[in-house]
């Protein structure tokens, strides 16, 4: 048999129905869901007089509107309070495998509760209403992110019309340097390639350094497949994947393990397999890195200086980089160790789970937020992701550093709830896009690790991490 | 979903690259749980001077003059001019809900992000890629020329500009079908129910783990 890549496997084993274009009708094996993007769906479903397809594909959480500080008062905004309250009506409605509503000690930022409870597993088509699904893709999911439309339509047929996507391998060989982390390597690749470099393509990471990544690196890097265009993003599986998922709650157990990963072992691109498109990275030279503009391909190592429009040919980036300058309030040829910071969030889908908060901490421990920084928020992933953070004590390292310590939810990466940026003011965030207002009208985002997050808190400005000690 | 034919439209130029849907409805606006009334607050950032709010009265907020679409000449557009990777970022449908309740049925740019271009499908919005060059005379033409439309003929396939060009585009076959009829997606898949059905038997036999 022909040497077929990840994604063509992931492919072939789900198409139910080909039209003579080539779009598909594709089986979807998990449907994960929260209080944004599902309350038109449910609604259009009831308007149609449909009911849900397979009920047992469902896991939802409450995340981007529900608060991280005060839950003894609920939620204070009536217009978040009804979306919340509508998800659980909803809910209760048609059920559900697993439902983690607000204040459950399982609730969570969608794309951390999935896979911590083993609900995200190898070979899975995985669907949600959220362009961050990519994230998934770290198991060797076909993971991506589909409008309410879609999620309408997976509820009532539990499968997606698509057509095949191109396929693109980033491959990263190399060890990374001390300080550097799966954050560093996926802004670099945006860099690299572009927010739209990924367009049209599903995208696999592999090479040397995407091996030896964590899980949790792995998906790091996988959610932000879809800044780079890529609206999927996966790894293939490995030792690293079965061993995480084993004992997970949802994860099968006994005869149907072995069934299982005896399949899950297979799901990787085979030798020789032929992608659309190569594109290299070497670990060893990537630096931490961090934006300076309104695009997350607006980026740079923390060593660079803001760059230059005047250096620009193309008119159209020139001046979408005047433009970014400008609502970033930054002069060209400033270094990136110049710009002070008012606010910093460690959180998000991103970079919420429990190794980002260790790495985080590590850079707190002993040290003082400066006295220009206003704010540092630290918002765990999850509840299960908080309870394990402060079994190993690292709430107790923010709070000495002068950090706050909140309850888990989507907080300040798109400032659905109360946590956000008054206008003008500057954060330094491990989220993943640093669009104009997107953490808050007239807010000033820099993506960073939570490392280089926590570096700025400590600083009051960027600084290169490991210069720290 | 409304079917789409042929439209005959006034055109108004968004001239930047990487326009995502944040911008095009800030996430404030998110908390609806309807699909509609989202026009008032389309780009809201770049068209209102003030924050705007879920619930308020938008016709009293002040409206920053330098947005291309507070221009005199492009009210009432119904095809926008878009660069590069237009409707980038988050999944929200509510970025094309709002671009089609503020009256655009038609987008044409050089490359959309394929979320946001899915989505548009869906909601009856037709998105028009044309190579970097087509777009750079027709936003050249929409600004030389007041009152500049275009005639948007989705069956021909073709884009008819006022000094008689016609440009031809692409669209998949079944897309197109789909928006000529304003046919409703869920109701062509439960067409292959059965199909459907057989899959899933066949997949729970050899998965059983995917169907705990």
């Amino acid at each position: 048999m022909e040497a077929q890549t990840l994604y063509e496997k992931l492919w072939s084993s789900h198409v139910v129905h080909q039209e003579a274009d080539g779009t598909a009708l594709i089986y979807i094996d998990r449907h994960l869901v929260h209080e944004v993007t599902s309350p038109q769906a449910f609604e259009g479903l009831k308007l149609a007089g449909r009911k849900p397809w397979r009920v047992s594909s469902i896991v939802a959480t409450a995340d981007h509107n529900t608060p991280t500080d005060h839950w003894e008062q609920g939620i204070q905004d009536p217009v978040s309070r009804q979306q919340v309250e509508t998800l659980d009506a909803n809910i209760r409605e048609v059920g559900s495998l697993a439902y983690f509503p607000f204040k459950d000690e399982r609730q969570g930022i969608v794309h951390v509760i999935g896979p911590e409870n083993g609900a995200t597993l190898p070979g899975m088509t995985v669907v949600c209403g959220d362009s961050h699904t990519s994230t998934h893709g770290a198991f060797g999911c076909l993971a991506h992110g589909i409008g309410t439309s879609e999620v309408e339509h997976v509820l009532a047929t539990q499968c997606l019309l698509q057509k095949k996507s191109k396929t693109l391998l980033i491959k990263v060989d190399g060890e990374l340097g001390r300080g550097v982390t799966a954050k560093d390597i996926v802004l670099a690749i945006i860099g690299r390639i572009g927010t739209a470099g990924g367009t049209g393509y599903a995208m696999e990471f592999g090479g040397s350094a995407i091996r030896a990544l964590s899980m949790e690196g792995r998906m790091t890097i996988c959610n932000m497949a879809i800044e780079a265009g890529a609206r999927a993003g996966m790894v293939g599986v490995d030792e690293t994947t079965i061993a995480y998922l084993k004992g997970k709650p949802f994860a099968p157990t006994g005869e149907h393990w072995d069934k299982a990963v005896a399949y899950w072992r297979t799901l990787k691109s085979d030798e020789g397999a032929r992608f659309d498109k190569v594109v290299e990275l070497d670990a060893a030279a990537i630096q931490p890195q961090v934006t300076w503009g309104t695009s997350p391909e607006m980026v740079v190592t923390v060593n660079d200086r803001v760059p230059d429009p005047a250096q620009q040919a193309d008119p159209v980036r020139r001046e979408g980089m005047e433009r970014a300058l400008k609502y970033m309030g930054l002069e060209a040829n400033t270094p990136m160790t110049d710009i002070r910071v008012d606010q910093v969030f460690i959180g998000s889908c991103t970079n919420s789970r429990i190794e980002d908060l260790r790495e985080a901490a590590a850079v707190a421990k002993g040290r003082r937020k400066a006295d220009n920084v206003r704010r540092v928020l630290v918002v765990p992933g999850s509840g299960l992701v908080k309870r394990q953070a402060e079994a190993e004590g690292l709430h107790e390292v923010f709070l000495a550093a002068g950090f706050e310590w909140r309850e888990p939810g989507c907080s300040m990466c798109l400032a659905m709830n109360a946590d956000r940026l008054e206008p003008g003011e500057r954060c330094a965030s491990t989220s993943n896009r640093n669009f104009e207002g997107r953490q808050g009208a007239g807010g000033r985002t820099h993506l960073v690790s939570p490392a280089m997050a926590a570096a700025a808190a400590v600083a009051g400005h960027f600084v290169d991490v490991r210069t720290l000690g | 979903m409304n079917p789409f034919t042929v439209l005959d439209g006034l055109v108004a130029p968004l001239d930047r690259a990487n326009v995502d849907t944040d911008a095009i409805i800030p996430k404030q606006f998110l908390k609806s749980i309807k699909r509609s009334g989202f026009g008032p607050n389309a780009f809201d950032e770049w068209r209102y001077l003030d924050v705007g709010q879920p619930g308020q009265d938008n016709s009293k907020r002040p409206l920053n003059p330098d947005f291309v679409l507070n221009q005199p000449r492009y009210q009432g557009a119904q095809i926008l001019l878009t660069r590069d990777n237009f409707g980038c970022g988050s999944s929200r449908e509510h970025a094309p809900w709002a671009l089609e309740d503020y009256g655009f049925r038609v987008l044409i740019g050089p490359s959309f992000a394929d979320i946001f271009f899915n989505n548009s499908f869906k909601n009856g919005l037709l998105p028009i890629q044309l190579g970097a060059e087509e777009v750079d005379e027709l936003f050249r033409q929409c600004a030389a020329y007041e009152g500049y439309r275009l005639k948007v003929d989705l069956a021909a396939q073709t884009i008819t500009r006022p000094d008689g060009k016609v440009i031809a585009f692409d669209i998949d076959a079944f897309r197109k079908e789909c928006l000529l009829n304003g046919w409703d997606d869920i109701g062509l898949t439960l067409r292959h129910a059965d199909k459907i059905r057989a899959f899933e038997a066949q997949r729970r036999a050899e998965h059983p783990y995917y169907f705990a």
